[in-house]
Order: C-alpha cells, then sequence, then structure tokens
C-alpha cells in the first residue's frame, strides 16, 4: 500500500469511527420505543434551532436545540400526534421555527413565486418559439426561393 | 413585444429591491408568540443560597420586569449594570430567571455583581424557557398588572433601549 492510500484509509475510518458522535442527538437522547423514535427523528428534522437558525433541531449541538428535541420527545411521550407536536411549538416560538413555511396569507407570494415565474418564463419561450416558426415559414423571398432551387438541383446531379 | 423584454429586468429589480429591504432586518430578533399573552404557569425553585423561587403568581399585581440571564453567559455580563441602574432607581422590581446554571453558579455571580433581582427562579433544566419562547440570553419581558406579558426584549438592555423603550412602556403600564 502506498503512503497516500493508508492516508486515505485512516481518513476513512477516523469519519466512520466519529460519526455517532457528530450526529446532534445523544445516545441518552433515544427513545425506547422504535416507533416513537422514528417519529421523534422526523420532527427533530422539522423544527427549526431558534439559535442557528439555518439548521434543524436534528442536526445542531445548541443546547436550546437540545431543550426543544427534549420537548419533542416529551410530547410523543404523553401522547401527541406529529401535527400536534409541531403546534406546540410554534405557539411558543411561531412560524418560523418551522422548516417549512405554512401556506397562508403572509407567505403565499413565497409559495407562488415559483409557478408565476415558472409560467411567465413558459409564455414567453413560447412567444419566442412561435415568433420563429412563423418567420420561417415567410422567411424566402422568391428569388431566394429560385436559389435555393437551383442548388438542389446542382446537388442532385452529383 | 419590445416592453416585454425588459420584463425580466423588471422582475429582477422588484426582487432586488424586497430582498434588500429583508437584508435590513435583524434576523435574530424573533416576533414573540408571548406578547399580549398570560405568561405560562410556573413555579422555580430557588437558586442555590436562596431562599426565595419564582413564581407566576409573585408577577401578578404590579408592573414587572423578567429577566433571563446565566453566569455562563457574557452578553448578561455587560448587560449587568443597566440592570443594577435599573433596580437602583427604583422605577420597576426586576425578576431573575437563571437558565441552566451549574447549581451555584448563578450565586456566585450575583455575588460578584451585585443583585438587581427582588425574586429569582432557577430554570436549570431550561425547560421553561421553551415555554418562553426563549431564543437566547439575555432577554426580558415586561410584564403587566394581570401577569400579561406586554413586551419582550432580545438581548443586551442599553442605556438607551431603556430611555426609550422599556422606562416609558413601564410608565405607561403603571399608569392604566
Amino acid at each position: 500500500m502506498t503512503r497516500f492510500q493508508t492516508f486515505i484509509i485512516s481518513l476513512i475510518a477516523a469519519l466512520v469511527i466519529t460519526m455517532p458522535v457528530l450526529a446532534a442527538p445523544g445516545p441518552d437522547e433515544t427513545l425506547e420505543d422504535p416507533q416513537l423514535e422514528a417519529r421523534a427523528m422526523e420532527l427533530y428534522g422539522q423544527l427549526r434551532c431558534v439559535v442557528c437558525q439555518s439548521q434543524a433541531i436534528g442536526y445542531s449541538d445548541a443546547p436550546l436545540a437540545g431543550d426543544m428535541r427534549f420537548v419533542v420527545r416529551e410530547r410523543l411521550l404523553a401522547g401527541d400526534s406529529d401535527a400536534e407536536v409541531l403546534d406546540y411549538m410554534q405557539d411558543r416560538y411561531g412560524d418560523y421555527v418551522l422548516m417549512m413555511p405554512p401556506l397562508q396569507a403572509n407567505t403565499i407570494f413565497l409559495w407562488a413565486l415559483p409557478f408565476l415565474l415558472l409560467l411567465v418564463g413558459g409564455a414567453i419561450a413560447f412567444a419566442y418559439v412561435r415568433r420563429q416558426s412563423a418567420q420561417m415559414e415567410t422567411a424566402f423571398s422568391a428569388e431566394e426561393d429560385a436559389q435555393i432551387e437551383a442548388l438542389m438541383r446542382e446537388e442532385g446531379r452529383e | 413585444m419590445r416592453l416585454l423584454a425588459f420584463l425580466p429586468l423588471a422582475l429582477f429589480a422588484a426582487m432586488a429591491i424586497y430582498f434588500a429591504m429583508g437584508l435590513r432586518e435583524d434576523p435574530s430578533v424573533l416576533p414573540s408568540q408571548l406578547v399580549d399573552e398570560a405568561l405560562p404557569d410556573f413555579d422555580l425553585p430557588p437558586i442555590e443560597g436562596y431562599q426565595l423561587g419564582l413564581s407566576d403568581d409573585d408577577l401578578h399585581g404590579e408592573v414587572s420586569l423578567v429577566n433571563y440571564f446565566g453566569s455562563w453567559c457574557p452578553p448578561c455580563l455587560i448587560e449587568h449594570p443597566m440592570l443594577m441602574q435599573i433596580s437602583r432607581s427604583g422605577v420597576v422590581p426586576i425578576y431573575g430567571i437563571d437558565w441552566k446554571d451549574e447549581p451555584g453558579a448563578g450565586a456566585r455571580w450575583l455575588e460578584r455583581h451585585g443583585n438587581p433581582y427582588v425574586r429569582i427562579g432557577d430554570d436549570q433544566s431550561g425547560r421553561l424557557a421553551i415555554e418562553f419562547g426563549l431564543t437566547g440570553a439575555p432577554e426580558t419581558f415586561v410584564v403587566d398588572r394581570e401577569g400579561r406579558v406586554r413586551y419582550r426584549h432580545i438581548g443586551i438592555i442599553t442605556e438607551e433601549d431603556w430611555e426609550e423603550t422599556l422606562r416609558p412602556l413601564v410608565l405607561d403600564l403603571q399608569s392604566q
């Protein structure tokens, strides 16, 4: 094995070994019921850490994110549905805590914009293509037509 | 058709203005869900070495400030002299909640830097902070006589914040 190969393999080994440590929810945070645990993991990904802001609480090491995960587990153990857990957090932290912004009056523009842009872009592209093909049909004058015919005859002779 | 060619430019300009407006906002200042709502029910034990804890019942009957702090929090230390000054002025009582501190750390911190609080609750687990919708420390809530939150201040209270926002609000609530 070359030195480079050894280096790469030990690097990968180091990453694999430390991976469980890097994942934010600690081992003491696991719920006993695997079904609840799966729902908790799902919810961790849908709630935003209010300190780190662009991260879901499932990927954050901030102490507050840990406390928020604790509340998620507490609500699940109390028998809340997934929607009730999200509502609980939304009641305390507002829409911002949801990674996926809810569809409502003040977010309608956000949700509609991609479709609006697609429509506008599509309309422009459609108009452009139609104009191009319309031009093609009437593109040649009688003189040009004669030229083309002459050229084609020439081709045919060969 | 010629006008249509300017459409993308116009769209870009509209979006640029919209986003530029968004950039001027401070992303760490989130609107509080608690404003004009009753305080959450709570009953916190005192911090080590103190007799009085803090419950929501203590915050009824008088306009008050509730200040979340921690001995581990550098901005809280910067804010501290301002809290001492407010406390000395006698304008409004300040109640403290010690957030996620080691046992005894909050008490030692107050001994060193002075205690501006009438009562202090110990939120060692940080569970109550979620009920407050806390995003960090320090954070300060203005509570009216009926125990409703009327305002939330995120971050350090500066002299300017106190003179221009918090003090007038407190005086206004006290005169109602």
